[in-house]
Parts: C-alpha cells; sequence; structure tokens
C-alpha cells in the first residue's frame, strides 16, 4: 500500500512534500517475467548517456533500497537515482558517509530481505573491498553498479578496468558491460540470477567509466510501465534476518564463524559452495543474456577476445580488416564470474592467433583466457595490445597489433 | 551499402563554455536527422577555465568506436588560450590531425603559431576557419555564455549534418525537452543561466539567433562543404 507508515513503502506524500494523492512511480508499474523483459517486450531507442541508461534500467528493476557515496564518474547515475527515489521507483535511498558503511549498510539491507542497490568507481571500490568481499559468504543477493576508474597514483579520473581483478576471486558475479545498452540490460539479469536460490549472491555490472557512463549512444529500451518482480527474501539459500522479531542475528550462522567449537571444514566447504553457486549462475545468465559470450565470425583463424569497451573497439577492427578482405573472429565476453570457459573454447578451436586487447596494464583477462586455454587449443595467445592510465584504445592500435601478429606467426 | 562516410571531431575548450553540452547537442542533432553519432567527454575537476575536450563521432552507418578521438579529422578550438597557453589535454592541439582536415578557432583574429607549429599545420594542409563566436553571443545573445551556440552553428554550417533544423532540435531537447545529462556542474549552471532569463524561450530565442548567425557567416566564408548547403534558418 502506498502512503502508509510502515506499509512496504514506507514514504508518506506528506513526508515528501507531494499532493496527498501522490502514487510512487513503482506502484503504478506492471510486473512481468523477467524472460518476456529481456526478450519479448516491445523497445524504444533513445539516444542517451550510460548514465542515463543506469537510471532506465534501475526504474525497471523494482529496487527497495539503494545506498551510496558519490565518486566520479559514477555519482551522475546515483544523481539519476535521487530523480528515481523522488518519482517513486526507487523505496529507499540515502547517501551514506562514505564507501565502507555504504556497503556495510548495503550488507544489512539485503540480508533482511529486500532488493539492494549500490554503486561505486575506482578508488570507492578500493576503500570498500573489506565489505563487499565478506558479501558472497554471507549469501546476500546486492547489485553493484561499477564505473570503472584509475585507482594507481598518479590520480586520475579516467576509465581503467584494473579494479575489476580485484573482484575475481571474491564469489561475486561479475559482468562487464561494453557500451550504454549493456549498462541498461546487464543490470537487470544480473538482480534476476543473484536472487535465484541456488545463486543468492551479490551481483557487479562493471563498465568503463566515462567513455559509457558520460558519454552518449543508441540504448534500445522497454517501456517503462513494466518492471521486474520484486525479490522475496525468503526464496534464497539462507534466510533473510528477521528484524522485527528481536534478538536479530548479525552473524549470517554462527558455525561458520570460525572458533574453538567449528571445524576448519565447516568454513573450507562454506567458501566451495560460494564459487559452486558462482558456476550454477551461468544456466541464468546464459537464457537472459543469449549466451555468455558472443561470437563474430566463428571460422576466422585470427581472434580478438574482450570484454567491456575494448570490444567496440575490437568491433570497428573486424570491420575495417572486413574492408580489406581478412575475416577476423571477436569473442566478447559478457560474463567474468561466471568465466564462460566452455563457450570461449568452442569458439576458438579453429584459431591460429589470439590477440586480447584491455583496458588495464595487467591484462587480466589475458591470464583468465590463458588459464582456461593452456593445453586446449592451439592458437598462439597474444598479450596485448593494453592501454591504461584512462587512455583510448585507437581502433588502429589493434590493426597495427594485427598486421604485427600475422607476420610473427605463420 | 553507400560508404560509410565519418566525421571524427575533437572539441577543447575551457571549463564554463559548454564544450561537453555543444557536443551533447551537435550528437543529438545528427540523430535526431536520422544519422549515427556518438560522443564522449573528457574533463578532470569541474571548474572554470580548466581544460575541457569533448568528441563527437559522426558517420551514416553504425559507430562502434567509443572513447577520445586520437586522429580526427574536424577539431574544434572553443578558446583561443587552448592554443596560446597550452590549455588543453592535447598539446600541441592539432596532434593527430588527419590530413587536409578542418580546424575550426573562436577567435576574431588569426592566431600567431610557433615556426614549428606553422610549418606542421601546412604539412598537414590543415584547413584553418576563424569564426568570431564569442563576439556573435555577445551581439546576437548578449552572453558570452552563447559562445557554444556559435561553435554547433558553424558545424551545421560547414558539414550539413546535422542540419539546421534538427540541430535547432536537439537545442530544444537540451534546455527544455526531456533533458539532456551533461555534467553535476551544468545544473549549477543552467540555474545561473535562467536567471538571466526570466523565460526558457527568450533562452531558446537567443540560442537560435546565434545557430543562424553562425551558419549564415559559414555560407559567407565560402566554408560550407555539405552536398545539400545548409540554410541558415531552421
Amino acid at each position: 500500500m502506498a502512503n502508509v507508515k510502515g506499509s512496504s513503502v514506507c514514504r508518506t506524500a506528506v513526508d515528501e512534500g507531494k499532493p496527498a494523492d501522490w502514487v510512487p512511480g513503482g506502484e503504478k508499474q506492471t510486473v512481468v517475467d523477467p524472460m518476456k523483459m529481456f526478450h519479448e517486450l516491445p523497445r524504444e531507442m533513445q539516444f542517451i548517456t550510460g548514465s542515463e541508461a543506469a537510471r532506465e534500467s534501475m526504474r525497471r528493476a523494482n529496487i527497495d533500497i539503494a545506498i551510496a557515496y558519490p565518486i566520479t564518474p559514477q555519482s551522475e547515475s546515483m544523481q539519476q537515482a535521487g530523480y528515481l527515489y523522488d518519482e517513486g521507483y526507487i523505496k529507499e535511498y540515502y547517501r551514506a558517509e562514505e564507501e565502507i558503511g555504504t556497503f556495510s549498510a548495503i550488507s544489512g539491507a539485503s540480508r533482511a530481505g529486500v532488493r539492494a542497490l549500490t554503486a561505486t568507481s575506482g578508488p570507492g571500490l578500493m576503500r570498500g573491498m573489506e565489505a563487499v568481499s565478506s558479501w558472497p559468504g554471507a549469501r546476500t543477493p546486492i547489485i553493484m553498479l561499477n564505473m570503472c576508474r584509475v585507482i594507481n597514483t598518479p590520480l586520475a579520473i579516467q576509465p581503467d578496468n584494473i579494479e575489476m581483478s580485484f573482484l575475481l576471486n571474491t564469489g561475486i558475479l561479475l559482468l562487464h558491460a561494453e557500451n550504454q545498452q549493456d549498462f541498461y540490460d546487464y543490470p537487470l539479469a544480473a538482480i534476476m540470477a543473484s536472487e535465484q536460490v541456488d545463486v543468492t549472491l551479490p551481483a557487479v555490472v562493471s563498465v568503463d567509466g566515462f567513455f559509457c557512463t558520460h558519454a552518449r549512444g543508441p540504448v534500445r529500451i522497454t517501456p517503462e510501465e513494466y518492471k521486474l518482480p520484486p525479490r522475496d527474501g525468503w526464496r534464497s539459500a539462507v534466510p533473510a534476518m528477521d528484524n522485527e522479531n528481536p534478538p536479530a542475528r548479525i552473524s549470517r550462522d554462527a558455525p561458520i564463524q570460525k572458533s574453538n567449537f567449528i571445524s576448519y571444514h565447516m568454513h573450507a566447504s562454506w567458501q566451495q559452495e560460494v564459487f559452486a553457486a558462482v558456476e550454477r549462475s551461468a544456466k541464468y545468465f546464459d537464457k537472459y543474456l543469449g549466451g555468455l559470450v558472443e561470437v563474430i565470425n566463428p571460422d576466422a583463424e585470427d581472434f580478438i577476445i574482450a570484454s567491456g569497451c575494448a570490444v567496440s573497439q575490437a568491433r570497428e577492427a573486424v570491420r575495417q580488416e572486413g574492408e580489406q578482405g581478412r575475416i577476423v573472429g571477436l569473442v566478447k565476453v559478457k560474463t567474468i564470474r561466471p568465466f564462460p570457459t566452455t563457450s570461449i573454447l568452442n569458439a576458438v578451436k579453429n584459431a591460429k592467433r589470439i590477440l586480447i586487447p584491455e583496458f588495464n596494464q595487467a591484462g587480466w583477462l589475458h591470464k583468465e583466457v590463458c588459464s582456461v586455454l593452456y593445453g586446449r587449443c592451439n592458437a598462439v595467445i597474444k598479450d596485448g595490445p593494453r592501454v591504461f592510465g584512462g587512455m583510448t584504445m585507437p581502433t588502429e592500435m589493434i590493426l597495427e597489433w594485427l598486421e604485427e601478429f600475422r607476420k610473427e606467426t605463420k | 551499402m553507400s560508404e560509410v562516410k565519418r566525421y571524427n571531431i575533437r572539441m577543447a575548450g575551457i571549463g564554463g563554455q559548454g564544450v561537453v553540452t555543444a557536443s551533447h547537442i551537435i550528437s543529438n542533432g545528427v540523430v535526431i536527422s536520422g544519422g549515427f553519432s556518438s560522443l564522449v567527454p573528457f574533463f578532470g575537476s569541474e571548474k572554470r577555465n580548466a581544460p575541457v575536450e569533448s568528441y563527437v563521432r559522426i558517420s551514416n552507418d553504425t559507430i562502434y568506436e567509443i572513447g577520445e578521438i586520437i586522429f580526427p579529422n574536424v577539431l574544434m578550438i572553443f578558446h583561443p588560450s587552448v592554443i596560446t597557453l597550452g590549455k588543453s589535454y592535447t598539446m600541441p592541439f592539432y596532434t593527430g590531425l588527419k590530413q587536409r582536415g578542418i580546424i575550426l578557432i573562436n577567435s576574431k583574429k588569426p592566431i600567431p603559431f610557433s615556426r614549428d607549429e606553422q610549418r606542421e599545420l601546412e604539412e598537414k594542409e590543415a584547413r584553418i576557419y576563424y569564426l568570431p563566436a564569442t563576439e556573435m553571443a555577445n551581439e546576437l545573445a548578449k552572453t558570452d555564455l552563447a559562445t557554444n551556440m556559435a561553435m554547433c552553428g558553424a558545424i551545421s554550417g560547414i558539414f550539413g549534418i546535422p542540419d539546421a533544423k534538427s540541430l535547432a532540435a536537439s537545442v530544444k531537447d537540451r534546455f527544455v525537452g526531456k533533458g539532456i545529462v551533461t555534467s553535476g556542474g551544468t545544473a549549477a549552471l543552467d540555474s545561473a543561466i535562467e536567471k538571466k532569463f526570466a523565460k526558457k524561450q527568450k533562452l531558446l530565442e537567443a540560442n537560435q539567433r546565434v545557430l543562424d548567425g553562425a551558419v549564415q557567416y559559414t555560407i559567407d566564408q565560402g566554408w560550407s562543404e555539405a552536398e545539400q548547403p545548409a540554410k541558415a534558418t531552421a
């Protein structure tokens, strides 16, 4: 019920300075089956920024609570979330004091059984990592939007996705959006996957900041009168906390706290189960996203494997090579966790050369790909090209690397 | 399919001039006219007088690329100090400019380049156009805040895309339509503009005068290379 204190919408029109007959926007929406939303509803093309795409995604996500602390380039999206709160599409929203507080509070919200959203960028993610790394073990479905930004010194606010490497081994579901369209679609898919009973894990949708968040691109969006089903807090791998009947247990489950009373096996098996749950999420992403990877020119000998913005640059390289009569294949990796090992193996089984362009210094995707292709594929894998510190990777750079690669590896 | 045409525009100016807003307006105008476009801004801390760059891609086909434009064929310099004081993320300002590229500079008189700059610009066969954008803004809109409108109008005049009508629609989108999100700082600027212009309609009319003036200026100067020459009035 709207406008009644103590109801699921604990806002009143009077509190919000609205007319007495104000109805929150979210209450005017109709719940729709996620598969219908992802694949069947009509879509309208809008020319909007990544931050606006995030707003439209949040509008349809049936979010109970959002908590965030501003940081460039995330700030604009969460400023937009403020408008959604005002319009009644997000039920509760507040700006926390800083990121450890933000990510701790959002964890509490998730444990209470509601759909919780937060967002951050580079240094903010680093600050809150202690809390973030505790999310998966606590089995808290949370959606975090991560607008990647340089974390190294010297200080910069431009995109560099090294921060994603810090999330790889946390047990968090991790998606890498290529463009504004993905930044609209992926959060919705991630929310639904993360809340499945056999998953019950937090999910992060990363996007290369600025190049997507502050840039405009075409985004096909579903009608705003439809929203995802609400989170059912009781339909979960572990029960939600009951905050209304004290004493509420702050700890997820006492036996998993390492102490004199439990075995190390208990702790170890709990962790194993978290990572098994990551793998179990693959079937949902496969369904929601139409595959964990996208493959272009599957019969090519030369392949590019990429994620995020690097995919866009690679698409243009593939197009320009095509104009010259050279066929280059492309594997877009949509989900980093779960890592689509089988899909990648199948896609590049006939490849001779694989190039892995990345927007970070460490080459985390290169390491991931090598770890799954080692001994299972005959292709030579080149670790580059890479740009970092927020630099753009011009298409010309990929084309030059391809040319050199062909000379080196006949 | 017809040949893929592409204009890659790099804009450089200083904070407060509306460089990022101009890129949104041009890009949105291209999409309104049925073309393909994308844009990305580049700035540090949002503050007046700090260097700002923004990049707009325009095409008659799908655009995949993202990020900064390293090899532009069009440069828009919103303030002479981008060149004279080096207020730019790209030094020298013409770095990466393609052969026979166009440089549109907001200045009423030619800028004295250094010997090396002059030589390199000649080697690139750069076509340099000086547009008195700030003067036009002051004269036609009674505020230099409309400098970016003159720069937008000139692009429409030179290339014919976005056409003047779509450009006008894009400006309307920015100020009275569904709104365009550019950056947090622009919200404050918007309220400043609104104080100056009691009604947004007046703001639109003033902007339109500057757009039209700039389009006409490019026609008078013979800069237009559009297949269908622009008309000064939307």
